[in-house]
């Protein structure tokens, strides 16, 4: 039984698409006068935020009201850990206070694992981020926005992304969302193609399940959807390419690389966009950017999850890591 | 020769039916009569299912309202999953759909439709459900089987069958749009 939702290859197909139906009848509450339910009335939830973030610690909270939990937000800056207090002195002091679910981000690759399964504490664990290694909400939100708008709202029903080709573009190495991406959208029968310069695709790269190109003029014209990765900076320590000029002209998505997209094809950005980088303003401003409704899309997917994880007396997801997928 | 006639499974010889299509009809025929008897000709009706067999209740109940009344009748559903008070008490179910028709419920009769009356906790919920939604002028309840045994002080406005049951015995409502055919069946729990 699934607790925890750690990494998006955490879940199965059936885990997905159930994520993923919830959360569209989740997205008919926002419609209502009164844009809450009872569900988790009585249980509480520590947003634990090591690590600055605005989209994803306010769609977690909104998600959590929405549902009626008692929230509690926690972040580093002016908590106890700039005091130097561990991990574990944190775990436990929500435990002794009683909580049911830590949505944790982290800058370090692993820690919701190594929360959710050292035995500190009996709470589920949520990842919210951590490190380079893996964001299961975002992955699960952008298959959300995916199928809402390549297949339809109503029709997408039950459905996965099945011969859905799907372009990810940018900085790969440091990417937390290009890896959930790719292990969700191989689980939901999308051909997965990661695009960027050879000096931001990581090592181990071609174990896993999908291709790899470095030119992106000829990734376009045979895709679904492309997903433009912002370039980590913070997370740079070393020149990874010649210039951002450069960058942008190679990797960039601007006006005359959209128009060779095929039609139906929708641009997406996982945020913070950096205008002129990855993505020009004429793009990002386009219908076709999905960018705004992928954040709209992030509360009913981070409400279907804590209903599914906490709604009952037991998880409805089921696990099923296999090492293949790893 | 074959014998025919040879006894069904256990398991649908033990289940008996105590409604069947042309009765179904008939019990739906008088349930949307008294509707517009008691709302005086319905003008302000809007019928909302209990998913899954209460919503296609509900949409026969409307076809045979405009039939009588000759105009269009608001017809809905309403999931009640959220509002569960045994949410805690099994894994999370699966939602089904809540479509408010286009003019809302404030200042309507809400005629809530189920197949199976039975605790009362279903309608606690659904009226739960209702009030983050809007207000309705009132609010009613038409069932398909009343089988007893509520544990809340509830009632239904409309009964297509009151149905004297035991705890040990079950009821399954089976529509032609979910299960293929339209039947009501009382059969006995398995295990006892």
């Amino acid at each position: 039984m699934l607790r925890h939702l750690i990494s998006a290859a955490d879940l199965t197909r059936d885990d997905a698409v159930l994520i993923l139906d919830t959360a569209e009848e989740m997205a008919r509450v926002a419609d209502r006068p009164i844009k809450k339910l009872p569900t988790l009335r009585g249980r509480t939830i520590v947003n634990l935020f090591f690590e600055d973030s605005t989209r994803t610690r306010i769609s977690f909270e909104a998600a959590e009201k929405r549902l009626s939990a008692d929230v509690i937000n926690f972040s580093a800056k002016g908590s106890s850990v700039s005091k130097g207090e561990s991990l574990k002195d944190t775990a436990q002091t929500l435990e002794a206070m009683g909580v049911d679910a830590v949505v944790i981000r982290h800058g370090a690759s692993g820690a919701p694992y190594r929360l959710a399964n050292s035995g500190w504490i009996d709470a589920a664990v949520v990842n919210a981020g951590d490190g380079t290694h893996q964001h299961p909400t975002q992955a699960l939100l952008d298959a959300f926005t995916m199928r809402r708008r390549l297949i339809g709202r109503d029709a997408g029903l039950g459905q996965d992304l099945s011969g859905k080709r799907i372009t990810i573009v940018g900085d790969v190495l440091h990417s937390r969302v290009a890896r959930s991406n790719v292990d969700l959208l191989h689980t939901l029968g999308a051909e997965v193609t990661l695009v960027a310069p050879p000096t931001l695709v990581p090592v181990g790269v071609d174990s896993w399940p999908c291709a790899i190109s470095y030119d992106l003029d000829s990734a376009l014209p045979k895709c679904d959807a492309v997903m433009m990765l912002r370039v980590q900076r913070e997370r740079m320590n070393a020149a990874f390419f010649p210039t951002e000029r450069e960058y942008s002209r190679r990797y960039g998505l601007d006006g005359d690389r959209m128009a060779k997209l095929p039609e139906h094809a929708i641009v997406m950005h996982p945020g913070p966009m950096v205008r002129g980088m990855e993505i020009t303003a004429e793009v990002a401003d386009s219908d076709r950017c999905t960018a705004v409704e992928q954040v709209a899309n992030g509360v009913s997917i981070r409400m279907a999850v804590l209903y599914l994880l906490l709604g009952g007396n037991e998880p409805a997801l089921t696990h099923a890591r296999t090492n293949e997928e790893k | 020769m074959d014998k025919h006639d040879t006894p069904a499974r256990p398991q649908a010889s033990d289940a008996r039916p105590v409604l069947e299509g042309p009765d179904i009809a008939r019990v739906l025929t008088r349930i949307a009569h008294e509707i517009v008897e008691r709302a005086k000709g319905a003008d302000d009706v809007v019928l909302l299912g209990i998913p899954t067999r209460g919503v296609f209740l509900a949409q026969r109940l409307a076809a045979k309202l405009e039939q009588i009344t000759d105009r269009k009748i608001p017809v809905g559903s309403l999931d009640i999953t959220m509002y569960r008070d045994d949410l805690r008490m099994h894994p999370p179910r699966a939602l089904a759909r809540t479509e408010i028709p286009g003019d809302g419920i404030d200042g309507r009769l809400v005629v809530l439709v189920d197949d199976v009356l039975f605790s009362g906790r279903t309608i606690r919920a659904a009226l739960d459900a209702l009030n983050d939604i809007g207000r309705p002028r009132a609010v009613q309840l038409a069932v398909l089987v009343d089988r007893g045994h509520r544990e809340l002080p509830i009632r239904a406005d409309y009964v297509g069958k009151n149905l004297p049951t035991s705890l040990r015995e079950t009821v399954k409502v089976q529509l032609a749009e979910e299960d293929g055919r339209d039947t009501v069946l009382l059969g006995v729990k398995a295990g006892q």
